[in-house]
């Protein structure tokens, strides 16, 4: 069983929700990564989304862009956000690790280069925001092959149809965009969430993993009551961006940010 | 050619490139304006509603001119120019903002949003929003925000808000990622007008369908003038509007010769240019698979041209596959160049040129001389210098 399927099969049993940060790799420098993963894990985070830094995050708010460009200044690259996996690997071989990105640093390595990194890495899961599963099919295949799963994307505007290919195409889990939107929007409706969270689990025994505009821990707890996990990026990232100077304090607020979160999804309401 | 050219297929692949590589929440919205698309091509009312548009707001058809001063100047081929710089807004890029906004109309869109770079698909988004009555949001990087002013209060005029975009390079690819951010947001009201040859399907197919009126015109106005297939076709590549406007309807006319016109900005070698098809390689950015300026870990590069709608790391998957399969060929002219065929035109025939048409005058002012008199090259004028005329003065150390 791959290490995604068995954390959620683990939460499922404890009766808890996954709490998945995401982080960009190198922001705000290669060194500052690697700690702030094993800080977040004793948190009591359960799955890391690792962004590989892109010249052109043309899904993301200006929060995760300036977090690339930060990581770009310091030649953060594909290539390097995979050292980094590596190097959390030494230490920590449950917590499971999804990179999220862009198509083309995967398409400049080519996919079967690609496949085999992360492979090499123990990496879990990739989530390509600019590969849909129409485009995909050949570096799913390679993924697959490897035993690592492909997370697809849903949108509040995704078809009764859509959800069925993300069900068949899709594993580990499926990451649901809260809201029309760019990462770390301000306009998270629960009502509209839940009402597409009831269609898409009539549609798929995947986990269910929901993100977009989760600002804190309020919001961290009712969405996670609707779905199996929360993402939580831009929230954290600003911690980041306050403290450009200081890292071990943006460091420590984003430990105190995941910790509260925690704490609220896992009170019995 | 034996086989008749059906690119791209149902799912806007040429060959490996186009496609539709974009984040699930604009799926369903593509998918929607493939449909309206594909069905309102096919009604009669539709097109009828175009073709008057054509007629009568943007003032087609353009002529097919005859510059004999400066064919005989250089002494080869004689060249002909197709005027698109006549269009009413002063570009070809109202060709396809009237079709896009027809469409936009036709599918009960309220709000129009549109990526520019020197400002004329700006300008000429703004044109047609105005004339419908649509709230308009033109995206434009900071750095053409200051080089093309003139075109931003135009579109000011018009009644267009202008965001200056200031993210990465803060020019046209970084005006496409924020257009992109807006639809994704404004999904549901609004419809992107996107300006060039780029973009996720159905758009590459789209805007050239658009376009095609300039080389539909072209060969018609061809023959009347020389009663046969020209030799050569000559237009500016930056995303690849108007080259393939001219282009496609003479895709099966095997001894039709079609030279894109890249931006080599400093000059290739320099690294400082905008020209993938000739020194770029082939990746994913804007929806579509096609060459790319991008660096070996797989991120773009910042361009560089003097004209700012060439500046642009990608280019129209189309013109990938046309180069790979041999049909069409690219060829790159430096920004000192495109200024001798700036003042070539200006000057041997009183038709001032826009920076980037001055692409396609400055080497067909290399290719003419190598052709025979009775050979004929056609360039596509894709617009009107009047925009450049600060940059230019600039350039000269004049203060207007």
């Amino acid at each position: 069983m791959s290490r995604l399927a068995n954390t959620f099969e683990h939460l499922a049993k404890t009766g808890r929700k996954a709490l998945i940060p995401f982080v960009t790799a190198g922001d705000p420098t290669p060194e500052f990564t690697v700690p702030l993963m094993h800080a977040m894990v004793e948190a009591g985070v359960d799955i890391i989304e690792l962004g590989v830094p892109f010249s052109d995050p043309m899904a993301d708010g200006p929060v995760i862009q300036r977090a690339s460009e930060r990581a770009l200044a310091h030649k953060m690259s594909l290539k390097r956000t995979l050292v980094i996996a590596t190097e959390f690997r030494k230490t920590n071989q449950h917590t499971p690790i999804v990179l999220m990105g862009y198509l083309n640093p995967i398409e400049a390595m080519g996919y079967e280069a690609f496949a085999n990194a992360v492979q090499c890495a123990e990496v879990d899961g990739i989530l390509t925001v600019d590969l849909p599963p129409e485009e995909g099919q050949q570096c799913r295949e390679l993924l697959q092959a490897r035993g690592i799963d492909s997370i697809f994307l849903l949108a509040p505007n995704s078809s009764e149809a859509r959800i069925q290919k993300m069900s068949a195409l899709g594993s580990g889990y499926i990451y649901y965009v809260s809201l029309k939107g760019v990462t770390g929007a301000g306009h998270i409706d629960i009502t509209d969430v839940e009402n597409k969270l009831n269609l898409i689990r009539a549609n798929t025994t995947l986990p269910i993993a929901i993100g977009f505009g989760v600002k804190d821990a309020v919001t961290a707890k009712l969405i996670s009551a609707l779905g199996d996990g929360v993402v939580v990026g831009s929230a954290l990232i600003n911690k980041i961006e306050a403290n450009l100077t200081d890292a071990e304090r943006a460091k420590n607020e984003i430990c105190e940010c995941l910790v509260a979160m925690r704490t609220a999804m896992d009170e019995r309401s | 050619m034996t086989e008749k050219y059906t690119m791209p297929d149902n799912r806007g692949h040429f060959g490996p490139y186009g496609g539709m590589f974009v984040a699930e929440t604009l799926i369903p919205a593509l998918q929607e304006l493939n449909d309206a698309y594909q069905h309102y091509l096919e009604d009669p009312d539709f097109i009828a509603e175009l073709d008057a548009d054509l007629q009568y707001y943007v003032g087609r058809p353009s002529p097919l001119y005859h510059a004999e001063r400066w064919s005989k100047a250089l002494g080869g081929a004689q060249i002909y120019l197709k005027r698109e710089d006549l269009n009413h807004t002063g570009s070809h890029k109202i060709n396809n903002t009237v079709g896009q906004a027809l469409l936009a109309k036709r599918m009960g869109k309220t709000r129009i949003i549109a990526e520019t770079g020197a400002g004329q698909h700006g300008v000429a988004t703004a044109t047609v929003a105005a004339r419908l009555g649509l709230e308009c949001v033109v995206y434009m990087g900071a750095v053409d925000v200051a080089r093309q002013s003139l075109n931003v209060y135009r579109m000011k005029l018009l009644g267009a808000t202008v965001v200056a975009v200031e993210s990465g390079s803060k020019t046209l690819k970084d005006a496409l990622n924020e257009a992109l951010r807006d639809w994704v947001t404004n999904v549901d009201n609004t419809f992107y007008i996107i300006g060039t040859v780029a973009g996720p399907h159905p758009y590459p197919a789209m805007v050239r369908d658009f376009q095609a009126i300039i080389g539909r015109e072209t060969k018609q106005q061809c023959y009347a003038a020389t009663g046969r297939l020209p030799d050569a076709l000559v237009a500016c590549v930056g995303g690849g509007s108007n080259a393939i406007g001219l282009f496609y309807p003479f895709i099966d006319d095997a001894s039709v010769k079609m030279i894109g016109v890249e931006a080599a900005g400093d000059g290739v070698l320099t690294g400082r240019h905008s020209a993938p098809l000739c020194a770029g390689r082939p990746g994913v950015l804007h929806g579509n698979r096609t060459y790319l300026m991008a660096d070996d870990d797989g991120e773009i590069i910042e361009t560089h041209s003097i004209s700012a709608g060439l500046d642009y790391p990608g280019v129209g998957p189309e013109h990938a596959w046309l180069k790979d399969i041999g049909r069409a060929h690219y060829v790159n002219i430096t920004d000192e160049e495109a200024l001798t065929g700036f003042y070539a035109l200006t000057r041997m025939e009183g038709i001032i040129p826009a920076l980037e048409s001055s692409h396609a005058m400055a080497y067909t002012m290399k290719l003419a001389p190598t052709m025979k008199q009775d050979e004929t090259i056609i360039i596509n004028l894709s617009g009107r210098g009047d925009k450049d005329m600060q940059t230019m003065a600039k350039r000269e150390g004049i203060e207007l």
